[in-house]
């Protein structure tokens, strides 16, 4: 589980973050969206240690990150898995490298525990016969499903996944979303989603927050965020026309 | 005002650079290839401007010493000095800032810009050690190695100007290049081409790690990088100069 309470973020004068108080469960798929610049980003790159924040504490399963020794904090990191928006898959690796890198790096294991893990991780990810491909030669979709392959070598306790579907196509997208509520349940895993695409809050959205203007508006479920009145939430979820009339068709207003 | 905060940038980042590696056999490994990339790929270049530079050195100094008051092998001995004490160290490291360090900030520039670098920090690994300290040590082992290449093939190629351009006669150049040698001369060759080669690996680092935004920033981290690391090379040159020989 991860608590977040009363976190400020500020970029020079600039607030970004103003009293993001939260609670991420273990076992569930936590979405954050939001517009474009609302500061879910600046939330989540708080959440993984890259910005620290001016005010407020994040605790992860009771540890406070801010205060911990330098020691401690990589143990915390080491239990995190981290999906990036483009991937962030080593080019200079193939995507057995890729996948055995922390595993190289973070833990005492043989060559050949190495490359069982990885095989391991990869065919959860349905990537069996692409071991020895480097990211050039991979689509956009096996590009995320090695790094979630790559996320989840070190069994993480936490998983996080910036905008996850970016850039792919529905059907990819899908898989994407599909595979990341498996490994959450499957795992036990504390998940956080940082997204604007609807399809994946409806499909794997077990918690829903919404961040407008760097300050948490809304936080309820899937299905309560369909029928919420929060005016700024509304406008979110039923920009385009098209959902609106899809959802009033369900209604049977139309 | 920029220009400090540049340098205390870079010296901060230098303090995590320095730092000792995570995995010892990972390390080596990133070591050798490093090497092998920038070392064995900047070779070529190098045997050819030294072989062009010595010969033209050769061929020019011989038109400026046309005088009977004048020995003929003193045109060797004026070349050895010149390559030794200057061209191959100076000139070839700011070659080699030329082609390391860009291929240096790019390559680190681009990592920054799609997110390499943060995932190696969500993993806890300090990244700047990392992906610096392996192209720091390589130049600092490689670049040596170059620049006694280069001394040799400059010498050379101002013996083929000899022996082919009929600048002096090739028994005067060798006398010339056998006089009054001094071991000292060498070694501050090599101690400069050592320090050049921290300059070109370290600022060309800084640049690329400092990179934002995208493939134009990329571009731009490059170019900065080997204007940066050869201005920090001329200057360090003067002050090893008047250290070591001054």
């Amino acid at each position: 589980m991860i608590e977040v309470s009363h976190l400020y973020k500020y970029f020079d004068e600039r607030e970004i973050l103003h009293d993001v108080s939260l609670t991420f469960e273990a076992g569930k798929t936590n979405l954050i969206i939001g517009q474009s610049g609302s500061g879910k980003t600046v939330l989540m790159k708080c959440l993984i240690g890259l910005y620290t924040a001016e005010e407020g504490q994040i605790l992860y399963n009771g540890r406070n990150f801010a205060q911990l020794c330098k020691t401690d904090r990589n143990l915390i990191l080491q239990e995190m898995g981290v999906l990036f928006q483009g991937g962030a898959l080593f080019d200079s690796m193939t995507v057995e490298e890729n996948v055995m890198f922390p595993l190289t790096m973070l833990t005492g294991k043989s060559p050949s525990e190495r490359k069982e893990r990885a095989d391991f991780c990869l065919s959860r990810v349905n990537l069996e016969k692409s071991n020895h491909l480097y990211p050039s030669q991979l689509s956009g979709g096996m590009k995320k499903r090695v790094a979630i392959a790559r996320a989840i070598a070190l069994n993480p306790k936490y998983l996080f996944c910036d905008e996850p579907n970016s850039g792919l196509d529905p059907k990819t997208s899908l898989i994407i979303d599909k595979l990341i509520y498996e490994i959450t349940q499957e795992f036990g895993i504390t998940t956080i989603v940082n997204t604007h695409d609807m399809n994946s809050v409806m499909e794997i959205g077990d918690t829903v927050s919404f961040i407008h203007n760097g300050i948490l508006w809304w936080r309820g479920t899937n299905t309560e965020i369909l029928n919420t009145e929060n005016k700024e939430v509304h406008d979110f979820i039923y920009a385009a026309k098209y959902t609106q009339q899809l959802y009033n068709r369900i209604l049977g207003n139309e | 005002m920029k220009g400090l905060q540049f340098i205390g940038e870079y010296l901060l980042l230098m303090r995590r650079v320095f730092s000792r590696p995570k995995k010892m056999a990972y390390f080596r490994k990133q070591l050798i290839w490093e090497i092998n990339s920038l070392g064995l790929g900047s070779l070529l270049i190098v045997a050819v401007v030294s072989v062009f530079m010595g010969a033209v050195l050769t061929i020019q100094t011989s038109l400026q010493s046309e005088s009977p008051w004048i020995p003929t092998w003193t045109i060797g001995f004026v070349v050895r000095q010149s390559v030794i004490l200057e061209f191959s160290p100076t000139i070839i490291s700011l070659f080699l800032a030329g082609k390391m360090g860009s291929s240096i900030a790019s390559e680190i520039g681009t990592m920054k810009v799609t997110e390499q670098i943060d995932a190696l920090e969500t993993m806890g690994i300090n990244s700047a050690s990392h992906l610096i300290l392996p192209k720091i040590a390589a130049c600092a082992i490689v670049n040596p190695i170059l620049v006694i290449i280069s001394i040799f093939l400059c010498l050379f190629g101002g013996w083929f100007a000899c022996v082919f351009m009929s600048s002096i006669p090739s028994e005067q150049y060798i006398e010339g290049l056998l006089s009054f040698f001094r071991a000292y001369d060498v070694y501050y060759a090599l101690v400069k081409t050592f320090v050049f080669a921290i300059i070109i690996a370290s600022v060309s680092g800084f640049c690329g790690y400092r990179t934002k935004g995208g493939a134009l920033e990329v571009g731009r981290a490059s170019t900065q990088a080997v204007v940066n690391s050869s201005f920090s090379l001329l200057f360090f040159n003067v002050i090893l100069t008047k250290i070591f020989l001054g």
